[in-house]
This record gives structure tokens, C-alpha cells and sequence, in this order.
């Protein structure tokens, strides 16, 4: 059951979610949004995409197994607790730098990036899964 | 408001355990996510239901003289991150148990325990 | 900075060995596993060495200072059991490379184990409730999908008693906490316990005190709330019911220990005498059941419960000597358990069955399997010179002590059942004439080999050399009773 609606709009949205889930992953340090919350976004990405196109089209477009972006952004979340030993901080200390062209980064941004990864994957493991059954 | 939410709390219990008592797989299952709805709404209700500014303002203002507690959104925003996981795991197991049992019945799910 | 590292690498080294190995082959996560599970010994070690000096010790994770951020903290009750269940982990896992199956070895059991592991550090290392409750859930997923691995029937109806039942306590803790946050302010364990001795009582703080109580009694599996252990832990492979017997109660009898001694410096009568009977029915309706049992496997889980009680009693007695006691324990128990458990594993691989009726005669086949269950069986019925003499001798003392006759009676009474109960395993299984043939073939695994006599031998370390492990365990005793050490290493200040 294709739907054309369906189709044209998602190649539509698609796109403008998975840049607006970025958006918010790069805004929520200090304002609403955040990792979890554009993870979800993008995971509602890939829902609209699996609707409209298929779920074997959408393993595709992700390409690798899902499991792997939650090892992925565990070990980033996991990672950006390391660097403050380098500075004697204690684990997880948030640390900030300025870097040209990037402006502040930090290593609580590694850590939202992390958990952007580890939301989507896992929300695309558990969709894949149950919509294969 | 307090009122309200007491009530609201006291009936998402009671709804979760009597969803619960029932011998249906997916009504425990619906009872076991009202249960954490309640828990979540009961540290809600904690912050003290009123309307303060903040914690965080731009950088250089002055702090407020209130500031309302974000401790409790932060806990109930990590539970409910939590139930989400179990819940699709808890989905996945009733499934899997319903399809090799045959049955929806939780008094019949015995084989473990002859 | 040594010591600050030393408290976040148990959790950070498995969680890692986890999420580099997931994407690799079944013979990479094997070695990431070991590897990984090394280095989490190694680690822990350190932490008791440091704790077993007497000190404290904590450090404040992202730099945010005590009531406000997270604290992990070490004294020398999660050292001791940190460590004692990292060396069992290690050679468990040891012993699954050989005895599951690789069908269920690929459902990623090895990163599994390790996130159980993580999940485990982690709740003994916390300082915090809410954190408590994180590594809690953290434990608890690996654990449902440990237990289901494979999704046979009975492990999906016994999965899902132990889902639920885990479920409804998880809400319970978070209904704890919630009242708990909501009357002081406040979910550091450290600050919980100076407010708390501050604070006059509230109905709201004793309803948190009991909610978090019961939470932990589902998760310890006490009297009455034990009917998903027995109906869920014998289901997957005798590997992983092993993990299980000596991590996941464990730890819930660890946090019923920890908040109880920080939350209630000086607990009401009325509570100490209810548990006092709530470990003293855990004890007896535990062997009870497990006396009716012919299934080895089903029969282990009845004596976990059982040996829960005795944990719960030398907690109830909220005195130096019980809590000496219940640490010894703690550790004798998780041996002994696990050496019985696995024993239980290389029947099921020679026979197919562990059902005690339809074998025999396995002490001419298999001597040393029968020697390792002999030291096993005897170590936790409490022979002498085995390491459960001296636990429960400490816990009698301690009874003794406060004059608790009827707790006496049922853990000397307990304790006589557990012999009759071992003796059954001992003589249905290994002595009496074969009554089915062994199906399998092949030799008993070097794996499996190695970790099932390293656990018989360690049982037998742990009574003949009882003295220093009995002296840890009273400083860690005394720790948890003084509490100035935690709260000075956790807030600063006198």
C-alpha cells in the first residue's frame, strides 16, 4: 500500500528532520533540546521513511546495523568522561575550548552526540524488529 | 492543583494494580507502564507545583530570588528514558510468551514451575 | 587522581569491553570478555587493597560538589563484594565459553554479561539513590535478556514473572525516592543520612524508608515476595543461574544493607523485630521448598532464597557482630552457590537432565566433580573447616548477642535442612547405582574443569585462612555502623 502523499511528503521531510534532530542536538546544552530529544526526532525520521518507502528501503538508507550507532554513541557518552583525567578533573568533568570555524566545543557535546547516536540506534533496532516480524 | 494532582497519582495506583490482578498478559503489562506513570507523576508532584524562574538565565544576569527545583524533571526525563527500554523489552517478551504458550492467560504460564 | 580513576573502572572497563566487541565475531567478544573481566579484577583488587587500609574514599563525578552531583564512594563492604564477585564473574564466564551452547553464545551473551557486570559496579559503587536506581535498571535489562536467551517456553513464562515482579519493585524505588526527594531536599546517601539524624520523623520519610525497603526485598527475593526466583533462575543455562545467584540478590541485599544502615542510625524496635521474622520465614520456607525438590537446578534457587535469610538476619540485627556476619556471608555463600550451580552445569552437559532421580553413580565417572560438589554441598550446609561454618557461627553469636532465640532456632534448624538438602544432591547424583547412561561422550572441558575446582578450592581458601576475611568484614561492620567515615569522605568536613 503505497501511498503517493506519503511518498512525496516524506522525500520532503525526511531530509528537514533529520537537519531540524541536529538542530536540536546542537542547541540543548543550554536551551531546550539536546541529544535524546533530536535522536528521537531522527529515529521519527526513519519511522516516516520505513511508512512511506518500506523497512528494507530504510535499512538501507541506514545502511549498518543499528546496534552498532548504540556501541557507537555508548562509547562516545563513555569516551567524554576520559578526557578530564588528562586535565587530573574527575570523570566526566565538562571541559570547553573554542576552535575556528566550529566556535565552543566541549566534551559535554561529545557526550550529547553520544546519546544522540545511542537514541536513534536503538530506536531503529527495536523498529526494524518488531515491524520485520 | 495539589488536590488534583493527590487524586490523579492515587488513581493511576489503583488502576496499575488492578490492571495487574487481572490474569491477562497485556493488561499486566498496561498496568506495570501505569505503574511507572504514577511514580514519575508522584516526583513530579515533589517540586513543589508552583512557578518560579530558571535556575539557568543568561549568562551575567542576575539570579532570581526563587528558582524553581529542575532536580525532579531531570529524574522523571531519566525514568521515563528507562520504562521506554524495558517496556519495548517487556513488549517483545509478552509476544514471544503469548506465541509459545498459546494462551493470554497468566495463570496458565506453569511450565517453569512443575 | 589514582584512587579517582580506581572508583570508575569497574564500571567504565566491562561497559567498554561491551561496546568494542558488539560489532566483532563471537571469538572477539569472547577475548574482549576475559580481557575485560581482567581487567575489572584488577581493578577491583586495587579498591579493596585501598579500602582494606580502613579508608574511605569518593570522588565527585564531573567535578560538581557533594549534595549536588554524583558521587561514586568505596568503603570496605563494596570492596569486599566488589571484588569477591568480580573473581566469580571471571571464572563463570570462564566456565560458559564451554558449557553454552554457541547458538545462544552469538545472541551477544558476552557483552551482555559485561553490561550485568557494569550494572552491578556500578549500583555497589554509587553514593547516590537515583543513581542506585539507574545501575539497578542497568543490571536489570542484561539480566532479562540473559535470562531469556534462547526464549525456550519455560524461560519466557519464568522471564516474565521476573520481569514483572522486577517491574512493580523498580516503581516502588522510584516511589521512595520520590518522597524521599520530596520531605529532605536531598538523594545524596551521605546527605540523606546527616539530614535524616537532623530532621524530626515524617510519615512521608517512614513510608520512603519502607517503600525502598520492600523495593529491595523484591530484589533480594525475601519472605513473602520470592515466588519469581524459584520460577525463573532455574530456566536458562547453570552458567548464567550462577551469575545470577551471586550478583543479582546480592546487590539487593547490599542496598537493603547500605540505605538501611545510612537512612536509620537508630532503627525502631518494631522494624527490626519484623525483619528479624520477615529473614527468619525467608530461611525456612526457602529450604522447605527446597527440600521438596528433585530438579537440582530448581532445587539451588529454593537454597538461595533460603541464604538470603541469613544475609537479612545479621542486617535485622543491626549490630556489629550480625553485619561481621552477614558480609562473611555475603562472600561464603556467592562461592559455594556458584560451585554448586556449575556442578549442576557439567551434569546437565553429560546427562541432558539435571533431574536428581534420573541420575547416578557419577563418583566413579567423575571424581573430581564429585569432590568439587562434596566441598561445595558441605560449604554451604556450614561444615567445618569450610567457609560456611564460620559465617553462620559469627550470625549464631551475633543472635546470641541480642538474645534473639527464635532467629537462633531457624537458622540452626535451616541450617541442619541445608545438610539433609546437600546430602540428597551428594547421594542421588553421585552415589546411588546409574539409572540413565551419559549421553555425552567428550571429557569435561578444561574451561569448565578450571572454574568449577577454582571455586571448590576457594571455598575451602576462605575456611582455612577465615581470619583475615573475618577481620575485613568486622571493619567493614563497624564502617557501616560508625557512618562519620562515609559521611566525612563523601561531604568533606568533620
Amino acid at each position: 500500500m503505497r501511498s503517493l502523499i506519503l511518498l512525496t511528503a516524506s522525500r520532503l521531510l525526511f531530509p528537514l528532520l533529520l537537519l531540524f534532530s541536529v538542530f536540536l542536538l546542537l542547541r540543548g546544552h543550554n536551551a531546550p533540546g539536546g541529544g535524546f530529544v533530536g535522536g528521537l526526532v531522527a529515529a521519527a525520521a526513519l519511522a516516516l521513511h520505513a511508512l512511506a518507502h518500506g523497512i528494507s528501503a530504510t535499512r538501507s538508507v541506514v545502511a549498518v546495523a543499528p546496534l552498532n550507532f548504540v556501541a557507537l554513541g555508548l562509547g562516545c557518552a563513555l569516551g567524554s568522561g576520559l578526557v578530564g583525567w588528562f586535565w587530573q578533573q574527575p570523570y566526566l568533568t565538562g571541559l570547553w575550548t573554542s576552535l575556528p570555524l566550529l566556535g565552543k566545543v566541549g566534551t559535554p557535546l561529545l557526550f550529547d552526540l553520544g546519546v544522540y547516536l545511542l537514541v536513534i540506534g536503538m530506536v531503529a533496532h527495536v523498529l526494524f524488529l518488531l515491524w520485520e516480524e | 492543583m495539589q488536590a488534583f494532582l493527590a487524586i490523579t497519582i492515587g488513581c493511576l495506583y489503583a488502576g496499575a494494580f488492578y490492571l495487574m490482578l487481572r490474569r491477562s498478559i497485556v493488561k499486566l503489562l498496561l498496568g506495570l507502564g501505569l505503574l511507572g506513570h504514577a511514580a514519575n507523576l508522584l516526583i513530579f508532584a515533589t517540586s513543589g507545583l508552583v512557578r518560579f524562574a530558571p535556575i539557568m538565565t543568561e549568562p551575567g544576569a542576575a539570579t532570581p530570588p526563587r528558582v524553581a527545583d529542575p532536580v525532579p524533571q531531570a529524574l522523571i526525563l531519566t525514568a521515563i528514558v528507562i520504562s521506554f527500554g524495558v517496556l519495548a523489552f517487556s513488549v517483545v517478551l509478552i509476544k514471544l510468551t503469548a506465541a509459545a504458550a498459546r494462551t493470554d492467560d497468566v495463570d496458565s504460564l506453569r511450565t517453569s514451575e512443575m | 587522581m589514582i584512587r579517582e580513576m580506581l572508583l570508575v573502572l569497574p564500571v567504565l572497563v566491562p561497559l567498554a569491553a561491551a561496546i568494542l566487541s558488539v560489532p566483532g565475531s563471537l571469538v572477539l567478544q569472547r577475548r574482549a570478555a576475559m580481557v575485560g573481566l581482567t581487567g575489572h579484577l584488577v581493578a577491583s583488587m586495587l579498591l579493596l587493597a585501598v579500602a582494606a587500609r580502613g579508608e574511605v574514599f569518593a570522588v565527585q563525578l564531573a567535578a560538581w560538589p557533594a549534595p549536588f552531583g554524583i558521587t561514586f564512594v568505596a568503603d570496605t563492604f563494596s570492596g569486599l563484594l566488589l571484588a569477591s564477585m568480580s573473581l566469580i564473574t571471571w571464572l563463570v564466564l570462564l566456565h560458559s565459553t564451554a558449557s553454552i551452547p554457541e547458538r545462544l553464545q552469538r545472541l551477544t551473551f558476552f557483552p551482555l554479561a559485561m553490561v550485568l557486570l557494569a550494572g552491578v559496579s556500578g549500583a555497589l559503587l554509587t553514593g547516590d539513590l537515583f543513581n542506585l536506581y539507574v545501575w539497578f535498571e542497568v543490571l536489570l535489562m542484561a539480566s532479562f535478556i540473559l535470562l531469556t536467551l534462547g526464549a525456550e517456553r519455560p524461560q519466557l513464562e519464568g522471564g516474565l514473572k521476573y520481569v514483572a515482579l522486577n517491574l512493580i519493585a523498580s516503581a516502588f524505588f522510584l516511589t521512595g525516592v520520590g518522597l524521599l526527594y520530596g520531605s529532605t531536599g536531598t538523594l545524596n546517601l551521605a546527605d540523606l543520612s546527616r539530614r535524616t539524624s537532623e530532621l524530626p520523623l515524617s510519615f512521608p520519610r517512614i513510608a520512603a524508608v519502607l517503600f525502598l525497603l520492600l523495593s529491595f526485598g523484591i530484589k533480594a527475593a525475601v519472605f513473602p515476595l520470592f515466588g519469581w526466583l524459584p520460577a525463573s533462575y532455574h530456566t536458562p543455562p547453570a552458567a548464567i543461574a550462577a551469575l545470577f545467584s551471586a550478583l543479582l540478590t546480592k546487590v539487593g541485599v547490599y542496598s537493603m544493607i547500605r540505605v538501611g544502615t545510612l537512612l536509620l542510625p537508630q532503627p525502631p524496635e518494631a522494624l527490626t523485630n519484623a525483619l528479624l521474622g520477615v529473614a527468619g520465614l525467608t530461611m525456612v520456607t526457602g529450604v522447605l521448598g527446597a527440600v521438596a525438590q528433585t530438579e537440582m537446578k530448581r532445587l539451588l534457587s529454593f537454597h538461595i532464597v533460603s541464604q538470603i535469610g541469613y544475609l537479612v538476619l545479621g542486617f535485622a540485627l543491626y549490630s556489629v557482630a550480625g553485619l561481621t556476619g552477614a558480609i562473611y556471608f555475603f562472600v561464603h555463600v556467592s562461592v559455594a552457590k556458584a560451585v554448586l550451580f556449575l556442578v549442576a552445569g557439567e551434569l546437565e552437559r553429560q546427562y541432558r537432565t539435571t533431574d536428581l532421580t534420573e541420575l547416578g553413580g557419577s563418583y566413579r565417572t567423575s571424581p573430581t566433580l564429585a569432590a568439587a560438589c562434596f566441598v561445595g554441598a558441605m560449604g554451604l550446609a556450614g561444615l567445618p573447616p569450610l567457609s560456611g561454618f564460620f559465617a553462620k557461627l559469627q550470625l549464631v553469636v551475633a543472635t546470641l548477642e541480642r538474645e534473639a532465640f527464635f532467629s537462633l532456632v531457624a537458622a540452626l534448624l535451616v541450617s541442619m535442612l541445608t545438610l539433609f538438602s546437600m546430602c540428597k544432591i551428594w547421594a542421588e547424583a553421585f552415589w546411588k547405582a546409574p539409572t540413565s547412561a551419559r549421553v555425552a561422550a567428550e571429557d569435561w572441558p578444561p574451561a569448565m574443569r578450571f572454574a568449577t575446582v577454582g571455586l571448590a578450592l576457594l571455598t575451602l581458601l576462605l575456611g582455612t585462612f577465615a581470619e583475615p576475611l573475618m577481620t575485613l568484614a568486622q571493619q567493614a561492620a563497624e564502617q557501616l555502623l560508625d557512618r562519620q567515615a562515609y559521611l566525612q569522605a563523601v561531604l568533606g568536613g568533620p
